[in-house]
């Protein structure tokens, strides 16, 4: 796996209406709860979206991040508790008066219809004059790029190409909010890298609010403003990408976004600005980590740190805390950086991952080489969830 | 190409040519010939034992006089118009009662739709000749129906409707209605529902989104179940014969009268001719309908 680099911030002036207590949210779920049945899809959510936000639901197959949307959508109505957009419950309003558009998982483009034809449907039903929708098509398919593909069906033209009028169909009424379920699934890397890009453009142009689903974290990382981790119908983390990469509130987070070393031990001995020392195997000297909240003594906790912040080293490292011995185990070569295991005399395996910026001849760690691993008291998590 | 694939396409055509080019060919024959007092009742015959010149004394007694004599009498041309007419408006009427089964069929729960497509197929399981006597039963004077009726108090007297168009076009909606409901409900139930959430989520209500994704979308259903229904109604024999009165004209009808009331059958021939030629052309439609529909698909 490739590392995400921690993106920062959304640019210069930095977008946080999360942060200002006065800002009025677009959406607010309030305690909503959704069942099928005696299973619970979602499971008293409370959270708020803002205006202009790039919101990212991240989560494993099954976890709710369809019905969550579905519900914004207003395909499904929430067994419990509220929704608001604009302050207003959107409970009883039906899909096709609401002020929001969703770009459905499967594109569900017309097959009868060309894609202008698509693009144009929505603008039809406003009843609005031609010449105004044929203005707003038109710019819509500038947008995306699509202006020779207009007068094919959906079915002539490529995967790419249809996600792209799949988008375009569902700005064109220049909603309110856009809903995108995982709308890049079906592409490959690189057609995704690029359009990824090409939406948070578009979302920058339109000053749209997005909320998107998917499951590649790279991806969540990439285009959104806040990412909410999703388990089992409940949001673990809602948190800016960087924020959510640096600081997980829960292995779940850490262990989902990303490669993480996790070594589970007992808390004790807090220092004096704040870090607390793990007991996590006899005769090994403790590790001493951020905690992430309370960590009394002697609870049960987890040490999580990147393997991107272990350094690693054939000579032993200046310092004192945070220093352990073990073999190379296992290298795997990533291109642009490679990962090493490291087996410690206690079994315990840790990952290593060191920028590949010398040719691979002039590396000098190799397998069963005897090397220290070290990490600063900063560098890693101590977590209790 | 290797034998066995050429084994293999000669199949069909073998088939083609043993149960449809073939018997054809003898009725078109058939047709060019004269009616006579014989045993078969009709001149020439071919005879090969009189080797070359027989076989073109043979040819030389062929005419299409009789397709002449279809142009002169007008009992002609006006069964096959009112054949038209009755295959048509029984067309749409199978349509009408056949796509809303389709549709429910369709959107009726999983675990519902293999007993509601027994249903449709059940009538299938008894001899058709027995259901429209059947329909005799019910559609007569002193029959069901009227009974039923006259019971409620609904109507003072009887209806007519046995032996009237009226009961044709039940017998032909009974009969070829599972024609019509197979490949609507096909194509309906394949349409993605997405589809009608786009169009909600577009602004289109429930009913707006019926008219303009689902209807569009069920077409090549809906074509196939009218070819379906319409290419065997326009041919219909039993069931105008059975429920339809004296003034059903239908030319399947005139066909077995031709043949076995006048014994003519040359003149029959004739016309079985003609009503292949009008059937002809929506089969090739069909078969046109049918390939575009494959190369949509794929
Ligand atoms: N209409 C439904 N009826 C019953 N169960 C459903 C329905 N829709 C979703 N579910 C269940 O709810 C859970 C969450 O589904 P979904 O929101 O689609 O997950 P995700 O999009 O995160 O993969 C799944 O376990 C799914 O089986
Ligand atoms: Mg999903």
């Amino acid at each position: 796996m490739s590392d995400p680099a921690p993106a920062t911030g959304t640019g210069p002036s930095e977008f946080a209406p999360w942060k200002d207590p006065d800002a009025q949210p677009l959406i607010q779920f309030r305690n909503v709860t959704k069942r099928f049945g005696d299973f619970t899809a979602i499971d008293d959510l409370t959270v708020d979206i803002y205006a202009r936000e790039f919101f990212a639901l991240l989560g494993p197959s099954g976890c709710g991040k369809t019905t969550l949307m579905r519900m914004l959508g207003g395909f499904e109505t929430p067994t419990e508790g509220t929704i608001l957009l604009d302050g207003q419950d959107i409970g009883p309003v039906p899909p096709n008066r609401r002020a929001v558009n969703m770009m459905f998982q499967s594109y569900a483009l017309f097959p009868h219809l060309t894609v202008r034809e698509n693009i144009a449907f929505g603008l039809k039903r406003d009843k609005l004059p031609k010449d105004r929708i044929d203005a707003r098509v038109e710019e819509m398919l500038r947008l995306v790029q699509l202006q020779k593909f207009a007068s094919r069906k959906p079915h002539q033209i490529s995967g790419g190409q249809r996600q792209r009028v799949a988008l375009a169909r569902s700005l064109a009424k220049a909603p309110k909010l856009l809903l995108l379920d995982e709308p890049l699934g079906a592409l490959d890397k690189k057609l995704r890298t690029e359009t990824q890009f090409e939406l948070m453009e578009i979302q920058e142009k339109t000053g749209t609010t997005f909320v998107i689903v998917t499951h590649d974290q790279e991806e969540a990382m990439t285009v959104a403003s806040r990412i909410a981790v999703m388990d089992h119908g409940r949001m673990v983390q809602v948190d800016t990408p960087d924020r959510i990469y640096e600081t997980p509130n829960t292995t779940y987070v850490a262990d989902f976004i990303g490669d993480v070393n996790l070594i589970e031990g007992n808390a004790a001995a807090h220092h004096e600005d704040g870090k607390v020392e793990i007991h996590w195997r006899e005769g090994e000297p403790p590790i001493v980590g951020t905690p992430m909240g309370e960590v009394p003594d002697g609870t049960r906790c987890t040490f999580a740190i990147r393997p991107e912040k272990v350094a690693i080293s054939k000579d032993h490292p200046e310092g004192s805390s945070n220093i352990v011995h073990g073999k190379v185990l296992d290298i795997a070569y990533l291109g642009n950086m490679s990962t090493y295991h490291v087996e410690l005399p206690t079994g315990v395996i840790i990952k290593a991952q060191l920028a590949n910026n010398r040719r691979i001849a002039r590396r000098n760690i190799t397998w069963e080489d005897e090397v220290w691993l070290s990490w600063t008291e900063t560098a890693g998590v101590v977590l209790t969830g | 190409m290797n034998p066995r694939r050429t084994f293999l396409i000669l199949i069909p055509y073998l088939w083609l040519l043993a149960l449809f080019l073939v018997p054809f060919g003898i009725v078109f024959k058939i047709s060019l010939s004269d009616t006579a007092l014989a045993i078969p009742p009709y001149l020439p015959t071919l005879d090969l034992s009189t080797g070359w010149a027989g076989f073109r004394e043979f040819l030389s007694e062929l005419d299409f006089e009789n397709y002449v004599w279809l142009t002169e009498d007008d009992l002609y041309w006006k069964a096959y118009l009112s054949s038209l007419q009755i295959a048509v408006f029984s067309t749409v009427l199978t349509l009408l009662v056949g796509f809303p089964i389709a549709y429910g069929m369709a959107n009726a729960p999983d675990q519902w739709r293999p007993t509601l497509m027994m249903l449709v197929i059940l009538p299938f399981w008894t001899s058709f000749l027995i259901r429209v006597y059947a329909w005799m039963g019910i559609l007569s004077t002193e029959g069901f129906l009227n009974q039923f009726l006259l019971w409620t108090g609904i109507i003072a007297e009887p209806l007519t409707i046995l032996n009237t168009n009226t009961a044709v076009y039940i017998g032909i909606v009974y009969t070829y209605l599972p024609f019509m409901i197979l490949p609507i409900y096909a194509t309906l139930e394949k349409l993605d529902a997405s589809l009608l959430e786009a169009a909600e989520d577009l602004g289109c209500s429930r009913t707006s989104a019926f008219w303009l994704v689902t209807i569009p979308l069920s077409r090549p259903g809906v074509i196939a179940g009218c070819f379906l229904v319409f290419i065997p109604a326009l041919g219909e024999f039993v069931i105008p014969s059975l429920l339809g009165g004296s003034g059903t004209l239908m030319i399947g009808k005139v066909l077995w009268e031709e043949f076995f009331s006048n014994r003519d059958w040359p003149v029959a021939s004739a016309v079985a001719v003609v009503l292949l030629l009008l059937l002809i052309v929506p089969i090739i439609l069909f078969q046109k309908h049918q390939e575009k529909q494959q190369e949509a698909e794929q």
